[in-house]
């Protein structure tokens, strides 16, 4: 057995529960071609809203005019915050099997995570009420609502996983196939944080500044 | 449990809570410092145009890396063949439909101008 060696990208069981680590290679390794996957998709998207957003605006208004610097920034923040708390979440649930605590930092996630989703549609409303900027406006603001709109969606079939996984630890408790599941929903997590990178600088940042 | 520790299990390089918990805390650190950084560029109108693209494009790869390496613990010098065969081949397929949907795009808006 090959203990010592890591099997998979993210993190490894390794010596705490050898016959995990054995049965993650396959499983993850068979997760990331779907994350890699999923990211051609995000990579489409930036690219039409990459186009749509320079030759796209038409009658409707710029990005500058209609983008909430402050509240991005509070998204990143919170997004990030998640994603860490996710870390601890799978360390409590490697090395302890302290369904506790790894229920308390789950709750911690998903609670950063639904106020991220709340603050995005916060967003949409006031710029749909506000800055008359729906996305049937123009060839910008419909890539703008597709881009991020995929995202918000990702993150919140995220949190639909996530209540569903702590439904399984409290019941079933860790098992090999508990484990494996929660570490393929950290995996999932921790890249949409990276696309979301992707947004708050593209979309947000770069639609401010030029 | 049944599949606790070993006690002769092999020792891993690095395979112990504090260190993957400080890996975590690093990435956290990294990653705020990134992205304030960044809205810093914006806010302080720092750079603009070009400038602001190539900047702030550059962040971002940055801390892209930071989550990679630190949440998502990839390692390349580590990694088996595969897994950094997929993830070049992804780059590579995003690369190619990114740039190709960008220049045909603006291509066409050329043409189509009055």
């Amino acid at each position: 057995m090959s203990l010592s060696e890591r099997l998979h990208p993210g993190l490894n069981l390794a010596g705490t529960d050898p016959e995990g680590h054995e049965a993650a290679e396959e499983v993850l390794f068979g997760f990331w071609i779907f994350l890699m996957s999923d990211l051609v998709l995000f990579a489409v998207l930036f690219a039409t809203y990459a186009a749509m957003s320079v030759q796209g605006i038409a009658d409707g208004p710029l990005p500058a005019e209609v983008f909430d610097l402050t509240a991005a920034f509070v998204e990143t923040l919170l997004l990030l915050l998640s994603s860490f708390a996710f870390g601890f979440a799978i360390l409590a649930m490697k090395y302890r099997e302290d369904r506790r605590g790894v229920l308390v930092w789950l709750l911690l996630t998903g609670v950063l995570g639904a106020a991220f989703v709340a603050m995005e549609l916060h967003d949409y409303y006031v710029m749909i009420t506000q800055h008359a900027a729906p996305p049937q406006a123009s060839g910008f603001l419909s890539a703008y609502y597709l881009l991020t709109g995929t995202h918000a969606l990702h993150v919140s079939s995220g949190l639909v996983w996530m209540a569903i996984m702590s439904i399984q630890i409290a019941v079933l408790g860790f098992t090999a196939p508990v484990k494996l599941r929660l570490m393929r929903l950290a995996l999932f997590w921790h890249m949409l944080d990276v696309v979301w990178i992707g947004i708050f600088t593209f979309v947000y940042l770069y639609g401010v500044a030029s | 449990m049944s599949n606790r520790i070993p006690a002769e299990r092999p020792v891993i390089e690095g395979e112990d809570e504090g260190h993957e918990r400080r890996s975590y805390v690093i990435g956290l650190v990294l990653a705020l410092a990134l992205t304030t950084g960044a809205f810093a560029v914006v806010w302080l109108d720092l750079l603009s145009g070009v400038a602001a693209l190539a900047g702030l494009g550059l962040l971002a790869l940055i801390q892209a890396v930071v989550h990679l390496r630190y949440f998502l613990h990839i390692d390349l010098q580590r990694s088996h063949r595969d897994d950094l065969l997929l993830i070049l081949f992804t780059v590579l397929i995003l690369l190619i439909m990114v740039s190709g949907t960008i220049w045909i795009l603006y291509d066409q808006h050329v043409r189509m101008m009055p």
